[in-house]
């Protein structure tokens, strides 16, 4: 970037109304915060919708006052519930496993590992175990380098950990580790090419929620032949399905640019 | 070669739902729009039928310009529909009279109580199948003739006219006062009270039991056939099937053989079974009703076990007590403890149906101590879907004489991973989810599909259905049974709560 931005006035004015409703004074009206910070009445409506919309401000129905919302008081923790992620993503991941007849997993991160919270089978009616509650190491899987690419904190705590091989294949040095993660970022999607079970590849992508915040990854699974081509890189049409598949449950749960 | 789509309409107690399906059953696009629930008294639930058809005549034109899609590359339209759900309307003006009575509304329960007590009673169920029930059209229909000045002779002459909710629709469809078609499908003719379960037609018998007049009754057709071409809102499309909901679902699963059975988990939920071209009566508290019948094939009956509040109770957990945020949630808060600590909850909110058909009964919570949190009181509401799914799958194996071996699940609660292992657990057999979860909507897209040839049988239907989960049971055979009986005792306990009139 040319050159630093100063302070963004809305955010300014955004941050004053919690602080004023955190006074502890119960909930207020619109008017009453436009008239305490010196706003415009539209201006402190604008500001409270979207407060709203990110869960920071709650609406009483009856009075139509605000206060402080309860997405607050779970900052540090996942904002969205995994079953409820489940639930927004099952008509799209069943999509996904129709159009590439491949397995699809969908993962959200758990103290440095991903957590399968869905997963559909292949759709041949071969016998397949469902792995929804499985964990799968971060590093040596598609679902796990996307969700390290979007938050710079796990990918740190994973590299002092150290990388623990599972194949010939999988990354164990933290350059190569780091150098992955930012052409995943800039991809914008991730593979594993039996880095985590030899004969297997992966291919997946974020899932974003409101703001762009990634809250998963989504992807499909399967053999090296049939997801790759002869040099061994995956195939573009699939790559496309689980992209296409991934913004479409972003749109769903809130992210409007993906 | 342009692409074509079959369409489908979902006309659903909540929401009317419209999509496209292309050749390989995959969904193309998606519309919908939620209609208001009136609840002018209590036990009282009505729909607004006009605000369904305006609903309808909105989102089927967003359904093509999502896809991209003309009507002329639409092969056919399906319609599934909320079932026994009862609307009356003037043959002239097109107006309805007053509100369509949905199928929750219990307002007949006293005319059911005395049409019950009548001697001739007895042969209600042996013609058509149905227990005598609120649930049902036949009471509701006689209810508005007896309680609508006038409606009577109206109908009598043939100027009133009376619909289940895919007749209304087909009616509006094919010009409404100007020349609209008066039929119903036999699948939801079966959920009447008014349909010989044997020879598919209205029964002199049963109309006058119920008193009610042949002249605004529908002709009765196959649920797959053209019946005619659309001239509104789809102008020239082929109207090629109509199936209740539920019938739909099992077509969607392609149940087509018999001893084959799904489960569709919503609001509440229904278990089918395909017991082939002869109707199984029922001596389990079961009901006989038609799940499809192809053009002039025999029809396919099937047995079903419909159960009241499943999902019902999730959302009552959620709207009424404010435990969670979205239904969802409830996965969440039932794992965070190990079992039930005790607690069972029996949701005889509008009474029991089957197995038992006790409208007198209402909802208990048993086994509370001080030891019951919030959580053990979320597994309860999730064990509650299980072991009614039990009760209604122990009566399905009695009436059949087969013993189920796997149960086809669908709907928005087969995302309850916590739940459908439940289920296989209690049932002690595979529970399968299918790749496309909207089987309601896919089923009525297959059935129109197949009348016009679009797909070409059922066997090319059948290699469209891949499975996309499984759970499998893992409960010990004791803790099966010791909790089992603790359920049935639970259930004991809300019966009679409901005093008769005057004691």
């Amino acid at each position: 970037m040319a050159c630093v931005p100063g302070p963004v006035q809305s955010i300014e004015r955004a941050a004053a109304i919690l602080r004023l409703l955190a006074r502890g004074s119960g909930r207020l009206g619109v008017s009453e915060i436009a008239a305490s910070l010196g706003l415009a009445r539209a201006t402190a409506h604008g500001i409270l919708r979207t407060l709203q919309g990110v869960g920071f401000v709650e609406q009483d129905e009856e009075s139509g006052k605000y206060q402080l919302g309860a997405a607050l008081l779970h900052l540090g923790t996942s904002y969205l519930d995994v079953n409820e992620l489940r639930s927004r993503a099952i008509n799209w991941a069943d999509a996904l496993a129709a159009r590439s007849g491949e397995a699809v997993r969908i993962g959200t991160p758990l103290d440095g590992r991903v957590l399968v919270v869905h997963h559909v089978f292949r759709p041949d009616d071969t016998l397949q175990a469902l792995e929804v509650g499985a964990l799968l190491p971060a590093h040596a899987t598609a679902l796990g380098k996307v969700l390290l690419a979007f938050d710079a904190g796990a990918a740190a705590a994973l590299l002092e950990t150290g990388l623990e091989s599972f194949s010939r294949r999988t990354i164990t040095h933290p350059r190569e580790l780091s150098r992955a993660l930012v052409e995943i970022r800039e991809m914008g999607w991730a593979s594993e090419v039996e880095e985590f079970t030899v004969g297997e590849a992966a291919v997946a992508a974020p899932i974003r929620g409101q703001g762009g915040l990634v809250v998963g990854a989504m992807g499909i699974s399967g053999a090296v032949e049939r997801l790759c081509d002869p040099r061994g890189r995956p195939k573009p049409t699939l790559v496309t399905y689980v992209r296409d598949a991934a913004r479409a449950v972003s749109r769903d749960l809130g992210a409007s640019r993906w | 070669m342009v692409e074509r789509y079959v369409m489908s309409v979902d006309q659903g107690t909540t929401s009317t739902r419209c999509m496209l399906f292309d050749h390989g059953g995959r969904l193309v696009s998606v519309t919908q729009r939620e209609h208001k629930q009136h609840f002018p008294r209590p036990g009282w639930v009505e729909h607004d039928a006009m605000e369904i058809w305006k609903n309808l005549e909105r989102i089927a034109p967003e359904a093509l310009a999502q896809a991209g899609v003309v009507p002329e590359q639409v092969a056919a339209l399906g319609i599934a529909n909320q079932r026994e759900t009862s609307v009356l309307w003037d043959r002239h003006t097109g107006r309805p009279v007053g509100r369509a009575v949905v199928w929750q509304d219990t307002r007949t329960d006293a005319l059911v109580g005395e049409l019950s007590a009548r001697p001739d009673a007895d042969m209600i169920r042996e013609r058509c199948g149905l227990p005598i029930a609120t649930y049902f059209s036949a009471p509701r229909v006689r209810w508005l003739l007896d309680n609508t000045p006038g409606l009577r002779e109206r109908a009598e002459r043939g100027d009133v006219l009376f619909g289940t909710i895919e007749s209304w629709l087909i009616w509006n469809l094919t010009g409404g006062p100007k020349g609209g078609l008066h039929i119903t499908d036999v699948t939801n003719a079966s959920r009447t009270l008014l349909m010989n379960i044997t020879t598919l037609a209205w029964d002199d018998d049963l109309l006058a039991f119920f008193d009610v007049p042949r002249a605004m009754l529908p002709e009765i057709r196959p649920s797959t056939e053209t019946y005619a071409r659309a001239s509104r809102v789809l102008p020239g499309v082929r109207i090629a099937a109509a199936l209740g909901d539920q019938q739909a679902a099992l077509f969607g699963q392609t149940c087509f053989a018999p001893g084959e059975a799904k489960c569709t988990y919503g609001t509440g939920s229904f278990l089918l079974l395909n017991t082939g071209t002869e109707p199984v009566p029922s001596t389990h508290g079961l009901l006989t009703t038609v799940g499809y019948q192809i053009a002039d094939e025999p029809a396919v009956y099937a047995l079903e076990g419909s159960i009241a509040i499943t999902g019902a109770l999730v959302q009552w957990f959620r709207d009424g007590l404010g435990l969670i945020a979205s239904a969802p949630e409830i996965e969440t808060l039932a794992r965070s403890v190990e079992d039930n600590g005790g607690c069972y909850i029996v949701p005889a909110f509008s009474g029991l149906f089957a197995p038992y058909w006790r409208s007198e009964a209402r909802g208990i919570i048993v086994g509370l101590t001080s030891y019951i949190t919030k959580g053990h009181l979320a597994r309860a509401v999730l064990e509650a879907t299980g072991w009614q799914t039990r009760e209604v799958v122990d009566a399905m194996n009695a009436d059949s004489g087969l013993a189920l071996k796997a149960l086809k699940v669908d709907g928005g609660m087969t995302a309850d991973n916590l739940l459908m292992q439940f289920i296989s657990d209690v049932l002690d057999v595979p529970v399968i989810r299918p790749m496309a979860a909207e089987t309601v909507s896919l089923g009525a897209a297959y059935a129109a599909g197949l009348a016009v040839g679009y797909w070409a049988d059922l066997e090319g239907l059948r290699r469209n259905w891949h499975r996309a989960a499984q759970w499998l049971p893992s409960m010990d055979p004791g803790r099966r049974e010791t909790e089992y009986d603790n359920w049935r005792r639970a259930v004991e306990r809300t019966f009679d709560w409901i005093k008769p009139a005057g004691k």
